[in-house]
């Protein structure tokens, strides 16, 4: 079988098996959400915590019960690594350097998972297990607890409550992250990946040289970096090195796994404002890029542009044998889609246009599908926008789901989509700007500027992915990206909550002849192209100058 | 004294409570019941995929390994590897992140291919990809059937061995895709080089 036949089939299976789920995934996490018996040992929980688990926030103590959460655990993360050479099972690693462990407790309280750090050389195991790992789950229900608050927005009418972050947090952990990490973790026991307690083992290799080989409670934690579209790596290499990513089908597995929950949150929106038919136009749009996107970055890596790549006679600098060039490309692709930032092959040896392309994905917003929760709410506020261009066309008022949105509304959400690039494209020139951020290159030209482009976006998009080559464990860049993965997370959550508690309060407009559909083909098309004018117009000249510079 | 707490104030306390709830059984009951469960269900794979010869551990199946002497000149009876940005060392996995148009990858992908010939007394034409580009992971274990093919000759040479029983070791060692299309072809160098170094024994 020819390499592009295989990798079409591998995608075929992706496709099929994330068809198959999104359905009862997506049912079950609408359920989750909407009933109000408490599981007993959630109860335990609310007790523990001390919250009054019937009693709903309106959107600023929402705000408030996220942010504070946030700042208990950027606070926490930093203090264990500070003090991990006083802890147990921290394999004699030394305390953490306080800028980059600044830049990693942002990193992961914001679902980013960017890493500046090397993990086998830097992380003990109990960093790993109760510090990272644990923010991975609750970083991702965090995520979700929004994108349900702002789901309620639309679904609800005359009322100022969103619902109580505390019970949808615990709920996302106890019904959703924590059982399909359980399993996940499981079956990538039984593909291979390492799950044990050990330091690690020095072994006298066949050559008589001396290797070390790392252990650690690494499918666990792998397990919960894909399904919460966390991304951040045990090892430095990510779902590259083989103990992350033993074999081709565990990496196809991991694909599955970081895009199982963005892609069946559309069905849990669609029940939730009862009528599924705006939940199959969200996934359509989703669906679209996505395909789109995985096509082009296939295509791109085959066909192996660029002078270094031309010499090799295939795009594998930067990509396992195991996987290939198909499967490496699939993975870039849904890793950039979603906020997850894992890699199993090493972006900045790319292509320049396939490259460019994992880039782009990014600047979508990752919105397509996107993280757990915030592709959802990204996406609703690109819904809005359309609508609003929509509206302007024909001259009605316009109207997402029966609720207007008049000048406030779309000031937030014009706010929202602001947000985001004007933290890249400030973060970027910045860095260009200044000597402390040009020392940090590893390429030359624009494959420099491409690799701080890069930097910027995945932080201020909460992806974590990198043109590694970006010496970015410098106090410069430790700074710099820790306040746009801050800012980038929390502007646009403080911007969707409160555009969510305006529609709440709204009431329901009738549906008349004079409505525009929101669940037919036109509309899809219309959010598409409005998500793709959007970020071009923002960002094709930056765009210009690197990856197009470079690849055309 | 115990002045009420304000609205934000109980945020906080609620959030250090859920935090340390959190950590507990996210952080130290759920890894440990993966553990537990690993090390039931699959204990090699858990400990990872460590390989012996002569009873004693010399890597694991998983992890590729350097063959080269103390020079770093590559060792001609073993099948060489990928090259590698970090030489193999399991303590610093990671690529070379040289970019496509990157004037020293392409200086380095002219230097390897030229080596890659001369030791296997091939065309340089015929030295595949994988031979000439570096890993993302640095510790690749892997290397393509058609790199595997012009070592043969090589190895067999020097070991004395008839190069169709070598060409058969290989066969042995090479997996096609999962499942027949996820993936890439590919030859465990590891194992491969740990069963020759069996059949010299034998």
């Amino acid at each position: 079988m020819s390499a592009a036949a295989a990798g079409w089939l591998q995608v075929a299976l992706l496709v099929a098996a994330l068809v198959a789920v999104h359905r009862p995934l997506g049912d079950w996490m609408a359920r989750v959400f909407t009933t109000d018996r408490h599981w007993r040992v959630e109860q335990l929980v609310y007790r523990a915590v001390s919250v009054d688990a019937d009693s709903e926030q309106r959107w600023p103590v929402h705000l408030r019960s996220v942010l504070a959460f946030s700042v208990i655990g950027v606070l926490f993360l930093y203090l264990l690594q500070r003090v991990q050479l006083w802890l147990p099972l921290s394999n004699d690693m030394t305390a953490v350097e306080p800028g980059s462990a600044w830049n990693t407790a942002v990193s992961f309280v914001t679902n980013t998972n960017w890493q500046g750090y090397s993990g086998e050389s830097t992380m003990g195991h109990l960093v790993q297990m109760a510090g990272l790992a644990v923010q991975n789950f609750v970083s991702a229900a965090t995520g979700i607890a929004v994108a349900i608050a702002v789901v309620r927005g639309f679904a609800r009418t005359r009322t100022d409550r969103l619902g109580n972050f505390w019970v949808d947090l615990t709920r996302a952990v106890t019904r959703i992250l924590l059982p399909l990490s359980m399993i996940g973790a499981v079956v990538l026991v039984l593909g291979g990946v390492v799950q044990n307690l050990s330091s690690g083992t020095e072994v006298s290799t066949l050559a008589g040289a001396t290797q070390f080989l790392p252990g650690g409670p690494v499918a666990s934690q792998e397990a919960i970096k894909e399904i919460g579209t966390n991304g951040g790596g045990f090892y430095n290499a990510n779902s590259a090195h083989p103990f992350e990513g033993p074999t081709a089908w565990v990496s196809l597995f991991q694909v599955f796994l970081l895009l199982l929950i963005p892609f069946a949150l559309p069905r849990t929106f669609g029940r939730m404002v009862g009528d599924q038919r705006q939940g199959y136009a969200i996934l359509g749009v989703m669906a679209t890029l996505a395909t789109a996107s995985i096509t082009l970055v296939s295509w791109f890596e085959a066909r192996a542009g660029g002078t270094a790549t031309q010499l090799a006679g295939a795009a594998m600098e930067g990509k396992e044998v195991r996987y290939g060039e198909p499967l490496s490309a699939l993975f870039g692709a849904a890793t950039t889609l979603t906020s997850t930032g894992a890699v199993n092959s090493l972006h900045d040896s790319y292509t320049p246009l396939g490259g460019g392309v994992v880039l782009l994905n990014m600047m979508l917003g990752e919105v397509a599908p996107g993280g757990v929760g915030s592709g959802l709410y990204g996406m609703l506020v690109l819904a809005v926008v359309a609508v609003f261009v929509a509206g302007l066309m024909v001259g009605r008022t316009p109207e997402y789901l029966g609720k207007r949105l008049g000048r406030r509304e779309m000031t937030l959400a014009s706010l929202y989509l602001l947000a985001t690039p004007a933290l890249v494209l400030i973060g970027t020139a910045v860095a260009i700007a200044v000597p402390a951020g040009q020392a940090s290159l590893l390429n030359e030209g624009p494959h420099g500027l491409s690799e701080v482009l890069y930097a910027f976006t995945s932080a201020a998009n909460n992806n974590g992915s990198a043109f590694a080559g970006l010496s970015a464990n410098t106090p410069f860049f430790n700074v710099a990206l820790g306040l746009a993965v801050a800012f980038g997370r929390f502007l646009p959550i403080v911007l969707v909550l409160a555009l969510a508690g305006r529609l709440a309060a709204q009431g329901r407009t009738a549906v008349t002849a004079g409505t525009f559909p929101t669940h037919r083909p036109l509309f899809v098309g219309l959010l598409t192209a409005v998500t793709l004018v959007v970020v071009g117009l923002t960002f094709f000249p930056a765009l210009a100058l690197g990856p197009l510079a470079e690849g055309l | 004294m115990s002045a009420p707490l304000s609205r934000t104030g109980r945020q906080y306390v609620a959030a250090a409570r859920a935090l340390l709830l959190a950590t507990l059984v996210l952080g130290l009951v759920y890894p440990l019941a993966v553990t537990g469960l690993a090390q039931v269900l699959a204990p090699g794979q858990a400990d990872g995929s460590l390989v012996k010869a002569n009873g004693a551990v010399v890597g694991s199946s998983l992890i590729g390994q350097a063959y080269s002497d103390a020079d770093e000149d590559p060792l001609p009876q073993y099948f060489q590897p990928r090259p590698s940005a970090s030489e193999y060392d399991g303590t610093a996995s990671g690529g070379s992140n040289l970019g496509p148009n990157s004037p020293e990858l392409a200086a380095l992908v002219e230097e390897r291919r030229t080596a890659v010939a001369a030791l296997n007394r091939v065309d340089p034409a015929d030295v595949p990809p994988d031979a000439v580009t570096a890993s993302a992971s640095g510790l690749d274990p892997h290397i393509s059937p058609a790199y595997a093919a012009i070592q043969v000759d090589r190895v067999a040479a020097i070991r004395g061995l008839p190069a169709a029983e070598v060409a058969s070791l290989v066969a042995q060692y090479t997996s096609g895709r999962d499942l027949g299309f996820i993936g890439a072809p590919h030859v465990n160098v590891v194992q491969l080089n740990l069963a020759l170094d069996g059949l010299g024994e034998a």
